[in-house]
């Protein structure tokens, strides 16, 4: 059996530009069918599991679906802007605790969550190191973010701006990491939180600069003094490094109330509590939409299961189609060594041992694509959370 | 000793027939086969060697009837008794020298690997001229250098009857005769019978017997 075997891999391995061919092609073969279902299982799992956990996501009209994976999973671009005043909206009822978030923003590719200190017990998020941020400036990392982005307590961040040549928008902010989250597995691994004011500030609504209240007014700067307002030219040092030195002078323009959200979550307290107030914004003049998370992600995911039953039609006809093709390979292969197999009987080789080495050579090549498939699933298992993002998004 | 009896055979759908009315060949005799091409003596060579079976008349190896054999023990048979040296060598190209000197023991329960056997493997491939090819794959030898190869293949298991299908076919002077004087000396040395197909004329003379096919066979369509 050994020399059988020697034998079979020696054939092998003096072919094996086509023997990697046959290889990769039954092992793609095999992988797509089960990466296909592996995605869509996974992912609605996932999905799901996430929704489920969000009883009521407030945002302007528009996409459902934006609004839930934006809001939920930190993907797509951000929805219509809400202000701030929908949280006390829907506080005002005491049917509900509401979390502001504001996911606008990215820093080296990961999403700024701007909330609030209810977002953390709420998601079950625990600390693997350091604090929460409890000042402006300061940021907690997800799992992921922090091991690709390679930081640690103490280090900093710095936001991304939106536009490089938009000079009346956002400024890079250079954010302070106060502490790292627990892995959690779900879409908060993939996250830099902060708190609301802090995004405020990234947006350049709310900013910190050198005091010129006490400038003279020959210093280059002042424009002119308007009662307790003091007019400057753009020669003002606007601080994008917020410390405990200049902590102070951020300040907001304009009303907190009309400052902008991507969504508020809504945590009714209880069932009767939810339909209430989801019947608030059910109004035909109502702006907002009170969606709940779950029904928007069972009907992605209705859709999504449609669509693999396609795929995985397709990728039946794809499978018959390549072991169509193989067997053909097999069987040229067979013919083009029809001589060598002529040989083996001229010599006298048994007939079992002749067809045992062929049979040992398709094994080997099987068992090959085999282990080839259960490597490349395993591999898209632990990417298969972000596979699905990235298709839903 | 290998006697045939009123031989006679033809491929299958065929026109072709051949007949042998008397053959014997006796232990540790060595002769050559000549005549003109397509008569049938590679059919014969494949006949005595049991690839092929008669549709009537009788072959009897040592007085066992060859003829009458299941295809198994025909196949146990060549591999315990014949050393087959085939016109276009029948190497297995993608083997090295010494896994085709090896590859009757490798691939049967009939011949046994031992330690020995891989000895005189060695020392048999020095003799012909390969020894220093044994790791080398076949398919980067010369023509001549495969024709050995195909030689010590069918003397390795010291056979009692060597059957050659033009041996000499695709070798120079020189490896003619050192081929041959390899032959020879194996089949002196383990009282081989030696049946040789041969268009050269000038070495006829260093066999026992001289068979011209057309003297003792009836063939054609």
């Amino acid at each position: 059996m050994i020399d059988i075997l020697q034998l079979a891999c020696k054939y092998l391995r003096f072919n094996w530009i086509k023997t990697s061919i046959v290889v990769v092609a039954i092992a793609l073969i095999l992988f797509l069918p089960a990466a296909l279902d592996l995605l869509v299982r996974h992912g609605a799992t996932s999905l799901l599991t996430r929704a489920a956990g969000t009883p009521l996501v407030l945002g302007a009209q528009g996409s459902p679906l934006e609004l839930v994976l934006n809001s939920q999973y930190f993907e797509t671009k951000p929805p219509p802007e809400i202000t701030y005043s929908e949280v006390a909206r829907i506080e005002q009822t005491s049917l509900a605790t509401a979390i502001p978030i504001y996911n606008r923003f990215r820093a080296g590719g990961w999403p700024i969550v701007g909330t609030n200190l209810d977002y953390y017990p709420w998601r079950s998020l625990e600390l693997a190191q350091g604090r929460y941020p409890l000042m402006i400036g300061e940021c907690v990392l997800g799992a992921d973010a922090a091991k690709e982005l390679s930081v640690q307590i103490g280090a900093h961040v710095i936001s991304s701006p939106e536009e490089l040549f938009d000079f009346a928008g956002s400024y890079p902010l250079r954010m302070e990491v106060v502490g790292i989250l627990k892995s959690t597995g779900a879409a908060d691994d993939r996250a830099i939180f902060t708190d609301i004011k802090t995004v405020w500030i990234i947006a350049g609504l709310a900013h910190g600069h050198e005091d010129v209240t006490q400038a003279p007014d020959d210093d280059g700067t002042i424009l002119r003094r308007e009662g307790s307002r003091t007019i400057t030219n753009a020669s003002t040092m606007t601080y994008n490094v917020i410390h405990a030195g200049n902590r102070a002078s951020y300040h907001l323009h304009g009303k907190i109330e009309d400052l902008p959200l991507t969504a508020v979550l809504a945590l009714p307290h209880d069932p009767r509590a939810g339909a209430l107030l989801r019947g608030k914004y059910l109004r035909a003049d109502e702006s907002m939409q009170m969606i709940v998370p779950t029904t928007v992600i069972e009907s992605l995911l209705g859709t999504m299961f449609r669509l693999r039953e396609y795929l995985l039609l397709g990728s039946a006809l794809a499978v018959f189609s390549t072991l169509s093709t193989t067997s053909l390979v097999f069987f040229l292969a067979l013919r083009l060594r029809q001589r060598e197999i002529e040989t083996m009987h001229r010599i006298g080789l048994p007939r079992t041992r002749v067809l045992g080495l062929l049979a040992t050579e398709i094994a080997i090549v099987i068992a090959a694509a085999v282990a080839l498939a259960l490597i490349f699933s395993i591999v898209f298992s632990r990417y298969v959370d972000l596979i699905m993002l990235e298709i839903l998004t | 000793m290998i006697e045939l009896h009123g031989l006679s055979f033809a491929y299958p759908g065929g026109e072709y027939q051949l007949d042998i009315a008397r053959l014997t060949i006796a232990a540790g005799e060595t002769v050559a086969i000549t005549g003109p091409s397509g008569i049938g003596k590679t059919t014969l060579l494949h006949l005595l060697a049991g690839i092929l079976v008669p549709q009537a008349g009788t072959i009897l190896a040592n007085g066992h009837p060859l003829s009458g054999a299941t295809d198994a023990a025909r196949r146990r048979f060549r591999l315990r008794h014949i050393g087959m040296i085939f016109q276009e060598f029948e190497l297995i190209d993608y083997l090295n020298v010494r896994d085709n000197l090896l590859l009757p023991y490798r691939l049967s329960a009939v011949l046994k690997l031992e330690q020995q056997v891989r000895q005189q493997a060695e020392q048999l491939a020095h003799a012909a001229g390969i020894g220093t090819h044994l790791e080398r794959n076949v398919a980067q030898l010369s023509q001549g250098e495969r024709q050995r190869v195909a030689v010590c293949r069918a003397l390795l298991p010291r056979p009692g009857l060597i059957l050659a299908d033009e041996p000499s076919g695709n070798l120079d002077p020189a490896n003619t005769d050192r081929i041959l004087d390899l032959i020879f000396q194996q089949a002196a040395q383990s009282g081989a019978s030696f049946v040789c197909i041969t268009h050269e004329r000038h070495f006829l003379n260093r066999f026992d017997r001289v068979l011209d096919f057309a003297d003792f066979a009836r063939s054609g369509a």
